[in-house]
């Protein structure tokens, strides 16, 4: 199936991220659910750094 | 290649799971809880001083001095608070636990409550109730009064109770309660109802007089909130020896003093990582606001630290009326709970989540990786004391807590030599 054949069906969106994204197409009246989700660690470094170490345990 | 974790992680969630804690008896603090003194005065949360005490704990520690006579104006009390004469140290370092404020004090009865497995010990207040209470920074006397006859009527009358009646599983009896609509941090009608259930007939072949037995019995049940003050110290004493195991992720305590939040992890043993605590969403009685509101306060949070209270709310739907939400936030908060936990309880079972067991044993690691905080429900005390409750509602400890306690972890295995080049 094409792109362009996918734009002609009704769409069912699950979105990743930004909660706006979610917000705009319910007012749109698209069905699309949000999935609670978040980088690892926040994106933080200094975190991400400190798990890692941790998974380097001798 | 971390085995050490998952073994250190795995030997504190089998002492979790194991733990035994059960209702042996009462006494006075002086008398049974360890080091504590005269001019000693517990609190909730991480260590404190008079300076920095938010009004919630003023306003109990200025209870405390005019229940136990060494001042006899709420002025004169402040002035003795702040004199220096008086020293201030968290019930935590001494095997107790108190709600809110926590404020105990060297004549407060506490009830005695032992872990079977390991053998340890943890204390806790008797309940006051709800309104104007000690516990929510009230001082004025009416909870001198109401105190005083705690001390007079109330302890003596259980004290001979749990004598004549012999020690209570309070595993077997959290277990029906959670079974029941409790959550045992907010909720606790069903797992009063039972303890009453349990001690009535001992409290009748007490040798008090009708009318003390009455007022008992009375108060017992006018309280929904008596078992709160158990399933705090059963929560304790099931988390401390936990709490011993080296190089271990999971936190075993949780817990605040009105200006900040602390949390202790088992491989940093008694260190504190604190961080500001948060001010309550939730529902306010009527005429009070968020305005009203004193930051998070109380060591209650060691329900939820047990993965009772706000991490099985799922089971407690009923209580969302008085800490806010739906019944459908209450499941998302306890499937939520499973994200930063380790292991699903053995015993304490949630019929609505399909009867899976309670979220067991944070690690910190999970916290940071996922975001996700811990999920507590709570009382509000007003900022100012001597005020009490303003309302109730949902609140999380500072991610800070978290980060520091990992950042500590790995400093601590950099400096065992445990951390790969």
């Amino acid at each position: 199936m094409s792109v362009n054949d996918l734009f002609k069906q009704e769409l069912k969106v699950v979105n990743l991220g930004l909660k706006s994204f979610h917000t705009d197409l319910k007012s749109q009246g698209v069905t699309a659910v949000h999935v609670n989700w978040k980088p690892k660690a926040g994106g933080k470094k200094k975190m991400l750094d400190l798990l890692s170490k941790i998974n380097k345990v001798k | 290649m971390i085995e050490i974790i998952e073994n250190a992680n795995k030997e504190a969630l089998e002492i979790i799971q194991n733990g035994q804690p059960t209702l042996i008896g009462l006494g006075i603090a002086e008398e049974v809880i360890p080091g504590m003194a005269k001019d000693l005065f517990l609190h909730a949360g991480p260590p404190i001083t008079w300076e920095k005490m938010s009004g919630p704990l003023r306003g109990g520690v200025m209870a405390g001095l005019m229940y136990e006579g060494m001042a006899a104006t709420p002025e004169e009390a402040v002035e003795y608070a702040a004199s220096g004469k008086l020293r201030f140290d968290p019930c935590h370092h001494h095997n107790a636990v108190g709600p809110m404020a926590g404020i105990v004090t060297a004549r407060m009865p506490v009830w005695i409550v032992e872990n079977k497995a390991y053998g340890n010990r943890a204390y806790c207040t008797l309940n006051e109730g709800l309104g104007k209470v000690l516990r929510m920074g009230a001082y004025g006397p009416e909870v001198i009064r109401h105190l005083q006859w705690m001390e007079s009527v109330l302890y003596p009358v259980l004290k001979e109770t749990i004598e004549i009646h012999g020690p209570i599983d309070l595993k077997v009896m959290i277990t029906q309660a959670l079974q029941m609509g409790d959550e045992v941090h907010n909720r606790n009608k069903a797992a009063t109802s039972l303890l009453i259930r349990e001690i009535a007939p001992s409290i009748l072949k007490t040798s008090f007089s009708n009318e003390d037995k009455i007022a008992v019995l009375e108060f017992l049940n006018s309280n929904d909130h008596t078992f709160l003050n158990l399933s705090m110290p059963a929560a304790k004493a099931t988390l401390e020896p936990a709490g011993k195991v080296k190089h271990s992720t999971i936190v075993y305590t949780m817990a605040r003093n009105g200006t900040e939040f602390g949390i202790r992890v088992a491989a940093t043993g008694e260190r504190w990582f604190t961080a500001p605590a948060e001010i309550i969403d939730g529902l306010y009685f009527p005429g009070f606001s968020m305005e009203d509101a004193n930051p998070d306060v109380g060591d209650s949070c060691i329900t939820e630290t047990l993965g009772i209270g706000g991490f099985s709310m799922a089971t407690a739907p009923a209580i969302v009326q008085f800490v806010g939400g739906t019944p459908k936030d209450a499941v998302r908060y306890t499937t939520s709970m499973y994200e930063i936990t380790t292991e699903e309880s053995r015993f304490y079972k949630l019929p609505p989540m399909n009867f899976r067991g309670a979220p067991t044993g944070i690690d910190i690691r999970k916290v940071i990786e996922t975001q996700v905080l811990p999920v507590i429900n709570t009382g509000i005390a007003h900022k100012e004391a001597g005020v009490g409750q303003v309302g109730a509602g949902v609140v999380h400890p500072p991610m800070a807590c978290f980060e520091q306690a990992l950042e500590a972890y790995v400093n601590l295995l950099e400096d065992e030599g445990l951390l790969e080049e």
